[in-house]
């Protein structure tokens, strides 16, 4: 084999493939931008075909993981510094981020406009505002500027379920935004716990999250103080229009839950949690994915249930 | 020149191809679909017959 074909060969082996294009679209974040779109879209008090209904959803999804195309266009230096992250296409070698760049471009490009299509200009423009917010605002400078990156950048993950609703209503009203406030709210001691048992990973990138900037107890005391205001947030949506029986049980056990956790890994110390490797950080962690499915789930159940005279109060 | 035996790369390039190709027919069914769904519900008006109406009316 000559010199010329065993570098053409490596070359080959770093060629990105379907999966690659994929992953540049962040599948599991897309998955929660989906879900709440959908609760947001088919708790709006007006029926939608299901075929534009469908579109809503697919070009929310595509717009979600365009930005994240972007984000990672963006962080591919940070990224290959960290565990977590160092496998994604970019720093894997198997995309260049020029062309993660226009990836992100072009489908940002085709989500809003076809989103405007398939539904109303109004719900284009907010998917477009979206983009830009995770885009520009979070990612170019938030993230590497503040440790209040999460709390401000999670706005941008909590607007589909207002986009899914503008989608189908054309107009804003009170119950999206109490969906937004729930995913805002969520964000921060959800990111948070995940930063307290990864704290290498964000110190070794030199993000300046709360753990690396204010230290590991103030991270502690934060992620309690927002999951009080959570707590108080999630239950009072369920006296709202988009609430009812099944959603407030579901918020009533779950805040308690959360509760539970947050007051847990407050009362904690470094030895404490390092002794056994973060287990009270990570549950809490895993426990904030059932307790966002739970509630929207929830919220999902009473709009599905009210044609039948059972959803609602 | 002799055929060669197929590089891994041939099959990763075509199982690309095959899923641009899968996708591109997906929004091709998609928008038309969506096309059908729109120019029959109950509230879609012609953008021209509603203006030369409007100029009926006029004369």
């Amino acid at each position: 084999m000559s010199d010329a074909s065993i570098n053409a060969s490596r070359a080959y082996e770093d060629e990105a493939s379907f999966g690659d294009y994929f992953a540049l679209l962040k599948p599991r974040v897309m998955s929660l931008v989906v879900f709440t779109a959908l609760v947001g879209l088919l708790a709006a008090p007006v029926s939608v075909h299901p075929v534009v209904g469908f579109c809503a959803i697919l070009f929310i999804a595509i717009g979600g993981g365009a930005s994240g195309a972007l984000n990672m266009w963006w962080d591919a230096d940070i990224d290959k510094v960290m565990k977590r992250t160092k496998s994604r296409p970019i720093p894997a070698g198997k995309v260049e981020a020029g062309e993660a760049l226009a990836f992100g471009l072009a489908l940002s490009g085709l989500s809003v406009i076809m989103l405007a299509l398939a539904a109303n200009v109004f719900a284009g423009a907010f998917l477009a505002f979206t983009i830009f917010f995770y885009v520009v605002v979070y990612t170019m400078w938030l993230k590497r500027a503040t440790p209040q990156n999460i709390v401000i950048g999670g706005a941008a993950g909590a607007f589909p379920p207002v986009i899914g609703w503008i989608a189908a209503t054309g107009t804003m009203s009170v119950e999206p935004w109490l969906m937004f406030l729930l995913t805002f709210m969520w964000t921060p001691p959800h990111f948070w716990a995940l930063a307290l048992f990864m704290r290498s990973d964000y110190d070794d990138a030199g993000v300046p999250m709360l753990t690396v900037t204010h230290g590991r107890r103030s991270t502690r005391i934060h992620i309690l103080a927002y999951t009080v205001l959570l707590a108080v947030l999630a239950v009072g949506t369920a006296f709202s229009g988009i609430g009812g029986p099944i959603y407030l049980a579901a918020a009533l056990v779950m805040n308690a839950l959360f509760l539970h956790g947050a007051w847990k890994i407050t009362r904690r110390d470094e030895d404490d949690s390092e002794g056994d490797n973060f287990k009270v950080e990570r549950s809490f962690f895993k426990l904030s994915l059932l307790y966002l499915f739970l509630h929207f789930g929830a919220i999902l159940a009473e709009a599905l249930l009210k044609p039948y005279g059972l959803g609602g109060w | 020149m002799a055929l060669r035996k197929e590089h891994e790369i041939h099959k990763r390039r075509s199982g690309l191809n095959k899923g641009v190709g899968i996708l591109l027919a997906a929004f091709v069914v998609l928008i038309m679909a969506l096309t059908m769904v729109k120019v029959t519900s109950a509230s879609f008006k012609f953008p021209d017959a509603q203006s030369s109406g409007e100029q009926g009316e006029q004369n």
